[in-house]
């Protein structure tokens, strides 16, 4: 609990329109996107780093947590309280600084809603291609703390790729600037790629620097279908082993197939046991020409339909169909945890065999979908709660795909992060070696753990 | 707290289990876009909902507060991956704080008049008549409709003039039509009868126009949608009921509004709400619903030639959609009505389906958010550079109208079937 010379300092620092210790904003400010919910003592919303820096202090000096937060939209609790503390909210630094279209860099602050940046850089005929399912409403900030991906990944990379540099409030309370604005920097540490995807454990950001690209002259986007989930794991390797490197290679398995038909009736193929959708930008001409080359090259596959979009509204109706995945998957059971492995693409088909079978053994429905280009897929483990047993069947079960990711080469995220959901397996991706260098690397930087403690490391 | 206080939520208990907290209705609440607080949005409600019926908070005035910041224009709803019904599970809430608060003076009031006919009909004519000696009128040179400002609502607020003689006295219960064409009932709604008559005239003209007979029942009340929004849902059913027996009376192919709101409220939130806490009704009211009609989509319908329509003068318009338009799938036919009348050019707008920021009595409660959201309304019609902003809710088109002019801007506001009755009507 904080004390009340604690919480007069902090409304000192942050103005009393910027503090609030109500319950209904401890209630609102103690979920996010996993169904967790832990009620902080007090919510900030400060407005620069400099009153971030001056929360930190005092959070030191009083010992009290400070949880860092953007839109709450994260899938592993990351910005959750456990434990208690203050939740410091960096939606109300939401400004786009600048946008240098000479260098090709913009600088912004980390509340900015990441399609409010993309659709600012669009404007000037500039690509900022991380594209999360959340990017409606999540943040900047957010995005560099998990290190978001997306779609495009396969081709652009993720967050990370794009982070030239940024201004960091350490966990004591210093303002530091790390990387720069320059494409090449070998001096000292990099610490921005050590910040990407630290969950909000070693510092909060309140600045970013990204690099930007230039906007893509056109797309293509294509839907097609399979009569195996190998012919359409084939095709991916297939097309990348061809130098095509598409946008977009997104997936979905046969089960997933079946929701989708089941709830919007969309007319699928009766042979269609796997779809892929295949985007490729660029210039005009290229793009068509790539078209064709795909086209011919997955035909021996087990491909039994092929969709390409004349334009725009085609292009979104080819879209649909992976956008419908979502709200079809709660008919199958109400309850799901969103598991986000990666395996090298070319083992897409064999982590899909090995679910299947951890599926029959603990008889709970998995639907598959996700981004096959770049080998990361969403498992979902579709369960009811209310049905006794079913959690801990599916804890058993997340551990065994979890295993089959990582004997294939893989991780056990690729986009969503740790957080409180994923700790307790990290010892089964990370050896008491490399826990330790990292137990390291939060102990220098902060050394009274205020930081988001309890997060990430077991 | 008692298991009554949180009856009305218990209902809907279900349905906010489908919430995953993921955060989507951050990008689309107009509420959460003015407020910038978590409990403003519908994920917030919702998970404040869960807890009043959890019994760890308590109706006060903090949950009184996250409730009163939605529109219920229904956005959440519309995008949400898993479509929890927040619209819903927030009039269920404002019901619970009703029955264990009371209602405010404000909504009590509101009950009042919208309960009766007879003081709508007094407090109309007495402000038709004192209306103009105590208030300042806008020339009507100025492209503006009249208006007077408000002072006790909140700062330069301009409403509109309420009209001398309402729309259903000047008119009987039953207008005979040609034989074999449909029947409609007309469900007239408050704003038409007593402020935007000409909006009744037009709709009447049109389906003259097209040979229907239209009645008129002299025992339709509010649709009581303002006595939704601030919980007191004993009032709605009142409404509803007396609705249904004033309808019913009549045998019609259709009941037609000219207003969103009322269609809204006879379409879709009488069998939803009322009907869910009055079995009995149920019947009866889905029975109304499924006749239930927007004019212009009728008028489409029908086969409204809008050739023969409009005046044929040049004019450029843009259309907004009102919420309950687009909650009930309405978006095409108002377009298509206005893009094939001769002299007509329609613009889109940016946001053309975002809330204008009215929300019912949201507009009377949180007045600067309200008219925060709007500012963002104004820029998107003043953008489009046309003469007129034209859409199918005599509530949105108060907002619009009010909008307009604190941003210093002459863009007329119409109903679509005003526009498509000039040439009918002269």
């Amino acid at each position: 609990m904080l004390d009340a010379r604690t919480l007069q300092q902090l409304t000192d620092i942050v103005g009393a329109d910027n503090i609030a210790t109500g319950a209904q904003d401890l209630i609102c400010y103690g979920y996010d996107a996993t169904q967790m919910e832990f009620l902080p003592d007090a919510v900030v919303h400060p407005e620069s780093a400099e009153q971030v820096s001056r929360i930190l202090q005092l959070a030191n000096k009083e010992n009290v947590p400070v949880f860092p937060r953007g839109a709450g939209s994260g899938f592993t609790g990351g910005a959750l309280p456990k434990g208690g503390g203050v939740v410091l909210v960096t939606t109300r630094m939401n400004r786009i600084l600048r946008i240098d279209t000479d260098n090709l860099v913009a600088e912004v602050e980390p509340g900015v809603v990441t399609e409010t940046f993309q659709m600012a850089v669009e404007k000037l005929g500039l690509f900022y291609p991380p594209d999360p399912a959340s990017l409606k409403f999540s943040t900047l900030g957010g995005n560099v703390a998990e290190c978001a991906g997306g779609p495009r990944a396969v081709k652009y990379g993720v967050t990370k790729d794009f982070v030239m540099g940024l201004e960091v409030v350490l966990p004591t309370g210093a303002i530091i600037r790390t990387g720069g604005e320059t494409v090449k920097g070998v001096v000292g540490y990099d610490l921005t790629k050590l910040l990407c995807g630290s969950e909000g454990t070693l510092g909060i950001i309140t600045k970013i620097i990204f690099k930007l690209l230039p906007y893509p002259d056109s797309k293509k986007t294509m839907l097609t279908v399979f009569d195996s989930i190998d012919g359409a794991a084939r095709a991916v390797s297939t097309i990348i082993k061809n130098k095509i490197i598409p946008t977009t290679l997104e997936f979905m398995d046969h089960a997933t197939l079946t929701c989708v038909e089941r709830r919007f009736n969309l007319g699928m193929p009766e042979s269609a046991r796997a779809v892929l959708l295949i985007e490729v930008d660029g210039d005009r001409d290229l793009i068509e020409k790539q078209a064709g080359q795909i086209h011919k090259l997955i035909e021996p596959l087990g491909l039994v339909q092929f969709r390409v979009a004349k334009d725009a509204a085609e292009s979104e109706e080819l879209w649909r169909v992976r956008r419908l995945v979502s709200p079809s998957l709660r008919d199958v059971n109400p309850d799901k945890f969103n598991e986000d492995i990666v395996v090298p693409r070319s083992k897409v088909p064999d982590v899909i065999r090995r679910i299947e079978v951890i599926q029959k053994r603990y008889d709970i429905p998995i639907v598959n979908f996700g981004h096959a280009g770049d080998g990361n897929i969403h498992v979902n483990i579709m369960i009811d709660k209310s049905v006794p047993g079913q959690l801990e069947k599916a804890h058993e079960a997340i551990k065994e795909v979890f295993q089959a990711a990582l004997d294939l080469g893989g991780t056990m995220s690729g986009e969503h992060g740790v957080g409180l959901a994923k700790q307790p397996y990290i010892p089964l991706e990370l050896n008491a070696d490399q826990i330790t260098a990292m137990k390291a690397i939060k102990a220098a930087l902060d050394p009274n753990n205020i930081l988001n403690p309890g997060k990430m490391l077991p | 707290m008692t298991k009554k206080q949180t009856d009305p939520l218990e209902r809907v208990a279900q349905e906010m289990k489908k919430c995953v907290k993921c955060g989507a209705c951050r990008a689309n609440c107009p509420a959460f876009g003015t407020f910038q607080r978590e409990p403003a949005t519908a994920r917030g409600k919702v998970a404040l909902a869960q807890h009043l019926v959890k019994g760890d908070i308590t109706l006060d005035d903090g949950t009184y507060s996250a409730m009163s910041k939605c529109l219920l224009c229904g956005s959440c709803v519309d995008k949400c991956p898993n479509q929890v019904p927040t619209d819903e599970i927030v009039i269920a809430a404002r019901e619970a704080l009703a029955q264990r608060r009371g209602l405010t003076t404000f909504h009590k009031a509101v009950g009042q008049v919208i309960k009766n006919r007879k003081l709508m009909n007094f407090g109309a004519l007495a402000a038709a008549v004192l209306g103009p000696v105590f208030f300042r009128k806008i020339p009507s040179t100025s492209g503006l409709r009249l208006r007077f400002p408000m002072p006790f609502l909140g700062g330069s607020r301009h409403v509109p003039q309420i009209a001398k003689k309402p729309f259903m006295k000047r008119h009987p219960e039953i207008i005979k039509g040609e034989p074999g064409k449909p029947t409609i009932v007309f469900f007239v709604g408050c704003m038409t009868n007593f402020v935007y008559t000409e909006i009744g005239e037009a709709t009447l003209a049109l389906f003259r126009h097209l040979g229907c007979t239209v009645i008129i029942p002299q025992g339709q009340q509010c649709c009581g949608l303002p006595g939704m929004s601030g919980g007191d849902l004993e009032t709605v059913r009142e409404l509803a009921e007396q609705n249904l027996a004033a309808i019913e009376k009549h045998e019609a192919d259709y009941v037609m509004t000219a207003c969103a709101t009322c269609g809204g409220a006879l379409h879709k939130l009488y069998p939803l709400v009322i009907g869910k806490r009055n079995p009995e009704l149920k019947a009866r009211l889905q029975a109304v619903a499924d006749k239930t009609v927007d004019a212009a989509v009728l008028l489409q319908k029908l086969g409204l030639h809008p050739e023969e329509t409009g005046t044929g003068q040049r004019m450029r318009v843009t259309y907004h959609d009102p919420c309950h338009h687009r909650t009930a799938g309405i978006a095409k036919q108002p377009r298509t009505l206005l893009t094939q009348t001769p002299g007509l050019e329609l613009i889109e707008m940016d946001g053309a389906d975002r809330c204008c920021g009215l929300g019912g009595t949201f507009n009377v409660y949180h007045y600067e958010s309200s008219l925060d959201i709007n500012a963002g309304k104004s820029k998107a019609i003043i953008d489009t550079g046309a003469d007129a902003v034209v859409t199918g809710c005599p509530g949105c088109i108060m907002q619009l109208s009010d909008g307009l002019k604190q941003a210093g801007d002459k863009t007329r506001v119409l109903h679509t079937v005003e526009l498509l009755a000039r040439k009918i009507r002269r």
